[in-house]
């Protein structure tokens, strides 16, 4: 069959090529023009190279941040993934109003916008109203967010895994419901043991969304911001001031925007480079058994 | 095995899924259970596996009673219509693991995995996963998984109803071959009753949750012991005429008299249904003896390298076949021929009075 040249057809991705343009390439560029600039108001800039790149890469408080970063992202996954398994196992199955019950409180952490799940715990840890804080007093535990950095740190962990081990459960759940009842079937005559059917069925079965899940955590907590902003302000001192919150402090309150602009080229970088590095591995992982 | 089932039943709620049934199946011994979908196939055959117990009846291996027995402690096998394989394991692994939960020595389960991919002819795939095999080579795999196993009671719920046409021809060829070996009870599940009758061995007849027949599936095809059964063990569907006997011929009701024969001569004169399969109803006027029927084609279809005229006649619609490709404008005039020796006699409720004769044995040569 003969090729049809028509080239109104370009026509078609002008829309997307304008939306793509204005929402990514124009602002990163425009980022990449003032990570290599000093800024010292509009007409007064200065070509400095790659001077912001060094300083933000010798950055104490930044290295600091990021190991913060790091171990917190780790955690939620460490945290989120198996608990979210287990979650969607141990969810009811079938068409019935358990089910939807169930499906519904799941979801119900997802729809809260995201700064009112950080007023939410800042009230509840209160120690005088919140009834985390409170219980904590009532046994006799002296906990305060606001003033312990490890009690904030963890407080801030919780609530991300409050926030989002549904939304993993939820996509497992939909990993588990798209196996037929014949894999079961087939497992129980063969004799296969609780675990070998979760080994051999459902966790392969799960690979696909838990990679999806595992990518969608990752970026998210790399990149938190609102939630930690509201509960602790990213304190006590540095304690839970995460590489965003760094990043904002030095744009809209220090207003070093060229620095600020090569921190963000770098952090993109960092969450590109594991993405990819997750990504590789969990895919691996599943072609791996072949010998 | 011997897999006994006495007065077996399955209801769920008010539901009766499966009417109470008594069955034998002997060792090594390969069943058919023919019956269109909803027939209670797949339920009689979770009944035999231990998937679900009984509501009523029991059910016994070699004379011993495992009806509440879990599957999990049966020596049964089974394959799916669905293509079901471990999917993070290779073929090799997948043929093997259920040597390895008997826990059998490497050597032994390495000379099994391979003879029975050489037997499915799936050796060049072992290292694969099934994900990267085609439809055919996984069912292939998944009923090595079944047969490697060395389960006295292997069950096959429609394996080849999944695969194209093709492959479902080569491989249904193999598989009789495969469960020639005569130590396990075979019983496998199909719709079709073309396949029924190229398998062999014995056929039992469900319709809506009801045993109609069992017996040689030649027996049954055969003489069918009543008109339902005589549907479900017709593809296409039996023509059914009613009709008078009287002393001297059999008088359908459209006004064809069909002349006696030696099966249903001697018969008490009265009302009766009359049926004839499509390929006794021809357009080739083969002998004198055939009786000619006019009517309008309604539909024309080609199956493979026969044809199949759907004709209006009087207020029915007749099936007849045609050797070869044909093809017939609808609405167009034409004439088959009934075979008067090969139709079925059945009395008005439907029980059959007499079959044709036939010589048993004559079904190996067709199949």
């Amino acid at each position: 069959m003969d090729k049809v040249q028509d080239n109104r057809a370009w026509f078609l991705i002008i829309p997307v090529f304008l939306i793509v343009a204005f929402s990514a390439v124009i602002p990163l560029m425009t980022v990449v023009n003032y990570s290599v600039q000093e800024i010292f108001g509009p007409g007064q800039t200065f070509f400095v190279g790659t001077e912001w790149f060094e300083a933000v890469l010798k950055d104490e408080r930044l290295h600091d941040a990021l190991v913060r970063q790091i171990v917190y992202s780790l955690a939620v996954l460490a945290i989120e993934i198996p608990l979210g398994i287990l979650i969607a196992l141990g969810m009811p199955g079938g068409r019935s109003a358990k089910t939807s019950l169930t499906l519904v409180l799941l979801a119900l952490p997802l729809l809260i916008p995201f700064n009112v799940v950080g007023t939410i715990w800042q009230i509840f840890g209160r120690g005088d109203i919140g009834l985390l804080g409170a219980t904590f007093r009532a046994i006799g535990i002296d906990y305060n967010y606001t003033s312990n950095s490890a009690h904030a740190w963890v407080t801030v962990l919780v609530m991300d895994v409050w926030h989002w081990t549904s939304l993993v459960a939820l996509l497992c759940y939909a990993g588990l419901q798209s196996i037929p009842p014949a894999f079961y079937q087939a497992a129980k005559i063969d004799g296969a043991s609780k675990w070998a059917v979760f080994r051999y069925i459902q966790l392969p079965k799960m690979r696909g969304v838990l990679i999806i899940a595992v990518l969608l955590r990752f970026m998210d907590s790399f990149m938190i911001y609102t939630e930690p902003f509201v509960l602790t302000g990213g304190g006590p001192g540095n304690s839970t001031t995460f590489l965003s919150q760094y990043l904002t402090q030095m744009a809209v309150g220090q207003f070093d925007i060229g620095k600020a602009a090569a921190f963000s080229i770098v952090y993109f970088l960092i969450v590109l480079l594991f993405s990819f590095i997750f990504y590789t591995i969990i895919t691996r992982t599943g072609e791996g058994e072949k010998k | 095995m011997t897999l006994t089932l006495e007065g077996v039943a399955k209801r769920f709620g008010a539901e009766q899924h499966l009417h109470p049934l008594s069955l034998e199946l002997q060792p090594g011994s390969f069943n058919v259970l023919l019956g269109r979908t909803l027939a209670g196939k797949t339920t009689l055959m979770r009944l035999m596996a231990g998937l679900d117990a009984p509501s009523a009846g029991r059910v016994l291996e070699n004379g011993k009673d495992v009806t509440g027995t879990s599957v999990r402690h049966r020596d049964v096998a089974m394959v799916y219509q669905q293509f079901i394989n471990y999917p993070a394991m290779t073929v090799y692994e997948n043929i093997a693991s259920p040597l390895r939960r008997q826990g059998k020595d490497k050597a032994e389960i390495d000379a099994k995995v391979r003879r029975t991919a050489a037997m499915l002819r799936i050796e060049p795939y072992l290292d694969r996963l099934p994900a990267e095999l085609s439809g055919g080579q996984q069912q292939r795999c998944a009923i090595a998984r079944a047969l490697v196993k060395g389960a006295g009671l292997l069950l096959l719920d429609e394996p080849l109803v999944n695969l194209d046409y093709k492959l479902r021809e080569e491989l249904r060829a193999e598989l009789r071959e495969i469960f020639a070996d005569g130590k396990t009870t075979v019983v496998y599940a199909t719709t079709e009753p073309q396949e029924a009758l190229i398998l062999g061995g014995n056929v039992t007849v469900l319709h809506e949750g009801r045993m109609l027949q069992t017996g040689a599936t030649g027996d049954v095809f055969h003489t069918p012991a009543s008109l339902e059964c005589a549907q479900v063990f017709s593809d296409p569907p039996m023509n059914v005429v009613d009709a008078i006997l009287t002393n001297d011929r059999v008088a359908l009701s459209d006004g064809t008299g069909l002349p006696l024969s030696a099966h249903d001569r001697n018969l008490p004169a009265g009302p009766c249904k009359v049926g004839i399969r499509a390929n006794h109803l021809t357009v080739l006027r083969r002998t004198e003896r055939l009786v000619p029927v006019r009517g309008k084609v309604a539909l024309s279809e080609i199956s493979g390298s026969e044809t199949f005229i759907h004709l209006r006649h009087g207020d029915t619609t007749l099936i007849a076949r045609e050797e070869g490709v044909h093809s017939h404008p609808i609405g167009s005039d034409i004439q088959v021929y009934a075979d008067p020796d090969r139709i079925f006699v059945f009395s008005a409720a439907g029980q059959l009075v007499a079959a044709p004769n036939w010589r048993r044995g004559a079904l190996r040569n067709i199949a």
